[in-house]
């Protein structure tokens, strides 16, 4: 087969502008994820650890949960699924009047999804702080909270740094699923010019190319916030 | 819209069996292929000459930073070309799976070496064996032993991921039951008969994996 090159395909007009949107769209779902992800991971997370039994369960359910169905069908069940058991009011509500519902289904289907990835990072952390911290803190009269608040927590939250970053990675990579829905972000936009262009190759090479950069700038930012949060003579330098 | 009935299930249970059927195929093909890939990539990387390990780094951090998503739109759009005829959906998913999941398995096999004692290899070659025996035959065998759970892991991961060949319109398990489910328009029960059938293949793996592990600490 005769395949016709052009490299000028990604940087014109408007093929360029159509890859800007999908990287804006890449970088809205990602992060509005992410902070979904975080909230509900470390909750999740902590629940794992905590004394008490029913909250080790349900955070234990949550994950399995989470983990065991393949997240293009967790976003399939959020979009088509979810608004037909809903009450009736509600139901009306998302497929009527909620803005850009591809756009926060996505957000919400990739948040949770990750979360239980977080989830099971944090439960690792704090069990890695070892038992010894935590009763020290309960022998010196601090509350479970506190316990959890002062001593637990700030040292869990820097083992969890490095693991978190490769979670940070994958919601960036799992975003693209949101294509799945209709929403055009950065790989959906390539695949986009793909059919209009039949430039394929140049497309595809452009979108994979801004993957590899958002890579590299998130892996050196979280580098930059491990050392800048490092806790000298107590962790291997950064 | 008719409702949900013995006829029905009866007229659509071949067409999703055979779509669970091509994701295991692709999931045990794709194993194979990735871990063996894989080994070779972490032994080039941790024992191969300077270039080649640096080409295999870069070939596993490349790939670990592309969305699976894009590598099989990749491989579907470049198979037809680079080989001048056209090659089914089937083998152009199967050849990115592998090359994709070869960068994952070989970060855990690369863990999995660096965590056998040297003084392994240097019995082995102390003992007249070639470092490719050495790996062969000692080093590698210990080091399988010892990731084997991470491995299984990965590839319950990997079977999850193989929904992904929906972009590229492969009936597998999920595209089976999306094409079904929009058919006859069942939406809700088709996709939750297909989340129940991912969940408990995929719960039921996790826990064989966490038994497994726990019966090689007791050994």
């Amino acid at each position: 087969m005769i395949y016709h090159w052009d490299w000028s395909v990604p940087i014109s007009a408007p093929y360029l502008g159509w890859l800007m949107s999908g990287l804006a769209w890449t970088l809205l779902v990602a992060g509005a994820a992410w902070v979904l992800a975080f909230i509900v991971g470390v909750g999740i997370g902590i629940l794992r650890t905590l004394p008490n039994r029913a909250a080790r369960r349900f955070g234990a359910l949550y994950v399995t949960i989470f983990r065991s169905i393949p997240l293009l069908l967790q976003l399939f069940l959020w979009y088509f699924v979810v608004p037909e058991l809903l009450p009736a009011s509600a139901a009306h509500w998302i497929k009527r009047d909620l803005p850009l519902p591809e756009y926060w289904t996505s957000v919400i289907g990739l948040g949770l999804f990750t979360a239980a990835r977080i989830a099971e990072q944090i439960r690792a952390g704090i069990e890695a702080v070892g038992r010894g911290q935590s009763m020290a803190a309960a022998a010196s009269g601090l509350t479970l909270l506190q316990s959890y608040r002062y001593v637990v927590l700030p040292v869990a939250a820097r083992y969890v740094l490095p693991p978190l970053t490769s979670e940070f990675l994958n919601v960036i990579k799992n975003s693209s699923l949101a294509l799945t829905i209709g929403l055009l972000e950065l790989t959906g936009q390539s695949r986009q010019i793909e059919g209009e262009t039949f430039h394929g190759i140049e497309a595809f090479t452009a979108a994979t190319l801004i993957y590899v950069v958002l890579t590299l700038a998130a892996i050196a930012a979280m580098r930059a916030l491990e050392r800048v949060v490092a806790i000298p003579g107590v962790m291997a330098r950064v | 819209m008719g409702g949900i009935d013995a006829d029905l299930i009866a007229a659509v249970a071949p067409f999703l069996w055979d779509g669970l059927c091509t994701s295991l195929e692709l999931l045990v093909l794709a194993m194979a292929g990735g871990i063996s890939l894989g080994a070779i990539l972490a032994v080039i990387r941790i024992a191969g000459p300077k270039p080649l390990a640096a080409l295999a780094a870069t070939y596993v951090n490349g790939l670990r930073s592309i969305p699976l998503i894009m590598v099989i739109l990749w491989f579907y759009l470049l198979m037809p070309l680079a080989t001048g005829r056209p090659i089914g959906a089937f083998t152009s998913a199967l050849v990115a799976f592998t090359i994709f999941e070869a960068a994952y398995y070989s970060e855990i096999i690369r863990a999995g070496i660096q965590s056998i004692s040297k003084q392994q290899l240097a019995a082995a070659t102390a003992s007249g064996l070639s470092p490719l025996q050495a790996y062969r035959f000692v080093v590698l065998p210990q080091a399988f032993r010892n990731m084997t759970p991470i491995l299984l892991s990965q590839s319950i991961a990997l079977f999850q991921d193989t929904s992904l060949v929906y972009v590229v319109g492969l009936r597998d398990f999920m595209t089976a039951v999306s094409v079904t489910a929009n058919r006859e328009g069942h939406l809700v029960a088709f996709y939750l008969f297909a989340a129940l059938v991912y969940f408990v293949l995929c719960s039921t793996g996790a826990q064989s994996v966490q038994l497994l592990k726990k019966s090689m600490v007791s050994q």
